[in-house]
Formats: structure tokens, C-alpha cells, sequence
């Protein structure tokens, strides 16, 4: 079972299941968790995030009714074999938040869509044209 | 099933003062209710009429089913209490609690109360008054464990206290929750704490219950939008569902309990333009119900 490290924010709004369900998602979307890998039981993850456990079995719930995770024989909670055919869906989610923020951020300091969509274009060649590898995850 | 604390109508003055007007409140097993509220709202006023100190003036409370102000032995026996006062005896050493302790608790487990503290680092023979107020925090934390109460009763218990040990607290809270479905009943001010590990969260205001509702309604029930008007507003026009506003001028930051056609239809009408929308957080829906844009005038 991999250590699953999740970041829980109390700063805005989203309820903490929510940001387990979107963040088990994104794993699974960027290929950190893949089909067959066991998530932590209930309680455990509960002690490892400091929240309360009905949150994570909520979450847990909401994993399993959109397919993404499937309880086996035992207790244990494990990414299911389908979870790969939600990751183009998923990515273009996670990926559509973030221009939705961008999008706020840009009407509120004045620019207007064709402003962003050039800037957006200006900032992509200019990337490409520095190195192959402009930022680097950190590793586990 | 019926709930483990059991509020009905309660209402309480001290003299002239009315300390809790009104008040339902109800726990349900294997649940963690936080409890919000500023400095004088009424928090402590309400523990303390679940552990029987206090007889209401009007109305009921039940505790296990049981009346704690004419049966405190039964209802007592199964609440595990830490306060913010520090009112552990200071001329006993940690070995000592703990067998003080066990003459008062039938269910006192004393491997666990090694464990809890072996996990605290606290020293067995130190004297509680020559303790930090962390470690003191701690064991207090050990005495109100280790009889694995049905009812963890804490009144601010992280108040004035570091983030480590206040994560031993949260940590606590937890894993009562997950041991076998106790119930929690906790108040604070520290609400990135409440959202963390309650399942429902009360807010008392003036003596009254504002809301009470569970965590993620709560939440998905109230956004936070910020608008620019058209023209500009000494105050924005109120709408049905709207609890505080916050800005000046055209821009204003809303709080508001419905849903977002109800508000879009409306602002509308003036045609503002939402520059932002979200859920409101724990924090924001606070402020807002502290400070309702009625009031403000």
C-alpha cells in the first residue's frame, strides 16, 4: 500500500471530503496511483490528515459510486481497474478549475479573453524555447 | 436511536443576564459536534449544563438518557472532560493522577494510560505543577482518555496552546471517533480545527443557536461572491438568502446562504458583474453571522 499524501486547506470553502475525492482523483488522472494499488483504511488516512474519520469513509463512499475505487473481499479499499478511462475526463476537471481561477483573476485586473489567450501564447513559445525542463517535481 | 446529549429548549440567566435563551442541541453517537461562538456567547454556559454544574432555568437536558443534574454518578462515570482552566491538583505526580484517577473510573485502562503516556512523553514521576502548560495540556489529555469515556466533553481545549500539542488534541478527537463510535462535543475558537474533525458545528451567538447544521452542508449551502455594481452603494441592496456583505464602493464581497441563480437573477437587476464565486469557508461563514449585514444597518 503506497502512502497516499494528501494536503487538506481549511482556507476556502471546498468541504474536506470533497478535497479527498478531487485529490485521489488527480493521482489517479496523473498516474501516481494506477489500478489494483490499495488506499490507506479509513482510520488510518483519518490519523494521518487529522480529520474526522466519517469525513474519509464519506469520501471513501463517493470514490466508490463514481468508480474510481472498489472495496475487496476484505476491508480493503483499492483503485479499480476502470479508474483509467476517467482520467482524460478527469484531467480536463482539474485542468478547467484551474483556467476558471485564471479566468477570475484576469477579468478582475481588466484583461479581457483575447488579451489572455495571447499573453497565454506568448508565455507557451517562450517556454519552449528555454530548457527541456523548466520545473521539476519533487520526488518521493 | 437516541442522541448521546439531548438539549431541549434551555434557557438559563445569571440574574438580569440571559446566558442561553432558548437552546436545542443535539449530539448523535459516533459524531463530533464543534461548538462556535465568540468569547461570552454561551459556549461554556451549555458544557456545563451537559455535565450537570448547571440546572436550566426552563427546559431539559438528557445525557445517555439520563438527567445529569439529579444522576451525575452514571452520567459523569462516562464523560471524559478537559477544559482550557487547568484544574489538575499540582502537588501530584503523573503516577499518582493515574491512580487517583483509577479509584474514580471503574473503566480506567491503565495499559492505555501507559501508552497515552509513552505517546506524550510525559514523566511518570513529575509533578503536575512543575510541568509546561503543553505537557500539563497532555496530561490532562491522558486523565480523560485513558477510562475511554462514551462522551469526550473539551471546552477550548487547545486554547493558548502550541500547534504540537494542539495536533495531540485533534489527533485525540479523532481517534475516539474511529475507537469502537464515541461521541465528541467540543467548543472553540480555532475554526481551521472545528472543520478539520467535526461532523456538525454549532454556532452560538448571544445565548441563541445560530445554526446547526453538518459541516459540508454548511459549506455547500453558503457561497462567497464578489460583484462589481454599476453604481456605487453606501451599503448593497439586500437580498433574500444574503448575510454580510464586506467592500465599499462598487465592489462587494457577499456571503449568502441559497444558491447562485437566485443571487445571479438578482444582481442582475443591477447589473453587476460577479468577478469571483465559491463556497464560503468555515471562517467567512463565521464573520458573517457574527457581523450580519442587518445589523450593520
Amino acid at each position: 500500500m503506497g502512502a497516499v499524501q494528501l494536503q487538506i486547506t481549511t482556507n476556502d470553502g471546498v468541504p474536506i471530503y470533497l478535497q479527498i475525492v478531487n485529490q485521489i482523483k488527480y493521482l489517479v488522472a496523473s498516474g501516481r496511483l494506477s489500478s489494483g494499488d490499495e488506499l490507506p483504511p479509513i482510520r488510518a488516512l483519518a490519523e494521518q490528515l487529522v480529520v474526522n474519520p466519517n469525513t474519509v469513509a464519506r469520501a471513501y463512499r463517493e470514490l466508490e459510486v463514481s468508480g474510481v475505487v472498489e472495496k475487496r473481499r476484505t476491508a480493503g479499499t483499492y483503485i479499480s481497474d476502470s479508474a483509467s478511462p476517467l482520467a482524460t475526463v478527469e484531467r480536463v476537471r482539474i485542468i478547467s478549475e484551474r483556467l476558471d481561477s485564471l479566468l477570475t483573476e484576469a477579468r478582475q485586473m481588466g484583461f479581457s479573453t483575447e488579451q489572455l489567450v495571447a499573453l497565454l501564447q506568448v508565455r507557451a513559445s517562450e517556454m519552449n524555447q528555454q530548457s527541456p525542463n523548466p520545473r521539476q517535481e519533487p520526488t518521493r | 436511536m437516541n442522541p448521546i446529549v439531548d438539549i431541549q429548549n434551555v434557557t438559563r440567566t445569571f440574574g438580569a443576564k440571559v446566558a442561553l435563551n432558548n437552546v436545542s442541541l443535539t449530539v448523535e453517537k459516533g459524531t463530533v459536534l464543534g461548538l462556535v461562538g465568540e468569547n461570552g456567547s454561551g459556549k461554556t454556559t451549555i458544557l456545563k449544563h451537559v455535565l450537570g454544574l448547571l440546572k436550566p432555568d426552563q427546559g431539559s437536558v438528557s445525557v445517555f438518557g439520563l438527567d445529569p443534574v439529579t444522576d451525575p454518578v452514571p452520567v459523569l462515570a462516562q464523560i471524559g472532560y478537559l477544559s482550557e482552566e487547568d484544574i489538575l491538583p499540582g502537588w501530584m505526580r503523573i503516577h499518582e493522577l493515574q491512580r487517583y484517577m483509577q479509584g474514580f473510573y471503574q473503566t480506567w485502562d491503565q495499559a492505555y494510560a501507559d501508552q497515552l503516556v509513552k505517546e506524550f512523553n510525559l514523566d511518570r514521576t513529575a509533578r503536575l505543577a512543575s510541568l509546561s502548560k503543553g505537557q500539563r495540556a497532555r496530561a490532562g489529555l491522558m486523565a480523560a482518555l485513558a477510562y475511554r469515556p462514551e462522551l469526550l466533553l473539551l471546552d477550548e481545549p487547545s486554547s493558548g496552546l502550541d500547534p504540537i500539542v494542539r495536533r495531540d488534541i485533534l489527533g485525540a478527537i479523532v481517534r475516539t471517533i474511529a475507537d469502537e463510535g464515541r461521541t465528541v462535543l467540543f467548543s472553540s475558537h480555532l475554526l481551521g480545527e472545528v472543520d478539520r474533525v467535526a461532523d456538525r458545528v454549532a454556532m452560538v451567538k448571544d445565548g441563541k443557536i445560530a445554526f446547526c447544521e453538518s459541516l459540508d452542508a454548511l459549506k455547500e449551502g453558503h457561497l462567497r461572491l464578489t460583484a462589481i455594481f454599476e453604481a456605487s452603494w453606501q451599503a448593497p441592496p439586500s437580498f433574500l438568502g444574503l448575510i454580510a456583505a464586506e467592500g465599499q464602493g462598487k465592489e462587494w464581497s457577499l456571503v449568502f446562504k441559497g444558491n447562485i441563480d437566485m443571487a445571479q437573477s438578482f444582481l442582475k437587476g443591477y447589473n453587476a458583474e460577479i468577478v469571483e464565486q465559491r463556497w464560503a469557508s468555515l471562517d467567512e461563514i463565521f464573520v458573517a453571522y457574527s457581523r450580519p449585514t442587518g445589523v450593520q444597518g
